[in-house]
């Protein structure tokens, strides 16, 4: 049973790092919308910090709604997606599987980047560090919510507007207590509750939007 | 309970349902509207602060307590539609979803401008404004999945995943913004203080919210009635009921 995961799992990777240039794609979206922020807002270093929570995590969520839409698009036209619904393994753990091979694609490349984007921004150390743990607790929980719409929508044409109608309000939360642990940290005041209630809404997530994808997918495919 | 809520998945038992409840609720909606408005608007005592400015209050409460009344009445239809499969279920949720956006929209409208002569700006990005504002894009959201959808049945499922969604996150939002505004700056003009509200201005506010509750009432039974018809065209019950129609017509 656990190889059939891991064949599942392994395939998505395979695929994902076969198609090298869409990969980056996210990546360079997002470096190329944080240094929009210098140049629009004027390159002072003191304004630059203080939006640099705020930007780098936009910067995150947009991107990673831009990699969102082939988290099943592609198996859901070339018929896979039926096939490994038919397969008798729980959908749920499949979706969980999809879900984590978009966090590796598309996060964990972001948490990397990130001391560049800190330094762009001029952030200091603390704030620095407290971003990529908001980043390493947080993403996680773009990547879940966002695949129970990107499940709902997958039969549709040219739905990526749509997914992020959908999904921008919901991340709204996420958003608040990320950029507030950030500026905690800069102001040296403790963010661990705000770290907590991030950790909070990610378990809630990791325990209940994987069934939600496998309902999405289900009504997706009738 | 289960026996008596049953035959109501079936869409003539439903459609029956909403002929009978539709005239209670233009009813009351009618007489407590009427009362409540010109009661506050005209009789009730002027605000020793505000003066008659208000006024406002009488349309500004019951429609912002009601858009978040109707969201969750959207996510429980949501949730009796998943679980027992209900097309009706998702019919109503449906029919809701306008109307708690229309809510939604004339609270933000009437706090915009009720804050220009209060608090001097016409948007503040206050916690209650703001958490306003997102239940207005969850509703725009919820509408827009179920409308890309050509089947209505797969529609309805899709949406109300979304609604569901949604209204998990109303109260993480609601806190969210509330922490977010007092994190950032503490009591400013915007927190206005509630008084204890005097009887005089309380009673009309009341009769208003009931009346708002029972517009949403109408409103989501006329729609929801539309929408029977229009998903059931071909059955005979739905034909006869639009023979009947036609004929009443054309005796008139």
């Amino acid at each position: 049973m656990s190889r059939l995961y891991q064949g599942v799992f392994k395939r998505d990777m395979t695929l994902a790092f076969h198609q090298k240039g869409e990969l980056f794609q996210p990546v360079i979206f997002l470096l190329i919308v944080v240094c929009l922020f210098p140049l629009g807002v004027g390159p002072g270093p003191e304004m630059l910090q203080r939006i640099s929570p705020g930007v780098i995590w936009i910067a995150a969520i947009l991107s990673g709604l831009l990699g969102m839409e082939r988290l099943f698009k592609d198996d859901f036209l070339d018929g896979t997606l039926e096939q490994l619904t038919l397969s008798g393994l729980p959908l749920y753990a499949i979706a969980l599987s999809k879900v984590a091979t978009h966090w590796l694609v598309s996060f964990l490349p972001i948490i990397f980047l990130s001391p560049l984007l800190g330094m762009f921004l001029n952030m200091n150390l603390a704030m620095y560090q407290a971003l990529i743990i908001t980043l390493l607790l947080g993403t996680p929980l773009l990547s879940l919510v966002g695949a129970i719409a990107t499940a709902l929508t997958v039969g549709l044409h040219r739905a990526s507007l749509l997914v992020s109608l959908l999904l921008l309000p919901v991340f709204i939360p996420l958003l608040i207590f990320a950029t507030s642990a950030v500026e905690s940290a800069a102001m040296q005041l403790p963010y661990s509750p705000q770290l907590a209630i991030i950790a909070a809404m990610t378990c809630l997530a990791l325990a209940s939007a994987p069934f939600a994808i496998s309902y999405a997918l289900k009504v997706s495919q009738h | 309970m289960w026996k008596w809520l049953h035959p109501y998945a079936k869409t003539e038992k439903a459609f029956g349902l909403c002929n009978t409840l539709q005239p209670w609720f233009a009813g009351t909606f009618f007489l407590l509207f009427i009362t409540g408005s010109v009661w506050g608007l005209l009789f009730a005592p002027a605000d020793y602060q505000q003066g008659d400015s208000f006024r406002i209050i009488y349309f500004h409460v019951p429609s912002a307590m009601l858009s978040m009344s109707a969201y969750v009445a959207m996510a429980i239809a949501a949730l009796v539609g998943i679980v027992w499969q209900w097309r009706t279920a998702f019919m109503t949720m449906i029919a809701i979803a306008p109307v708690g956006a229309v809510m939604t929209f004339i609270a933000l409208f009437t706090g915009a401008a009720w804050g220009k002569p209060m608090w001097g700006a016409w948007w503040v990005w206050d916690a209650r404004l703001t958490s306003e504002l997102i239940l207005l894009f969850l509703y725009c959201g919820v509408i827009a999945l179920y409308h890309a959808f050509d089947d209505k049945q797969q529609a309805g499922k899709a949406a109300a995943v979304m609604a569901l969604v949604g209204v998990v996150n109303v109260p993480i939002i609601h806190f969210s913004v509330e922490w977010w505004n007092t994190l950032h700056q503490g009591a400013t003009i915007t927190k206005f203080d509630k008084p204890s509200i005097a009887p005089a201005m309380l009673w009309p506010l009341l009769l208003n919210i009931l009346a708002f509750a029972s517009f949403i009432g109408w409103v989501t039974v006329l729609r929801l009635k539309n929408e029977i018809l229009r998903r059931e065209i071909h059955r005979p019950w739905v034909k006869a009921v639009l023979s009947e129609k036609r004929e009443g017509a054309n005796a008139v």
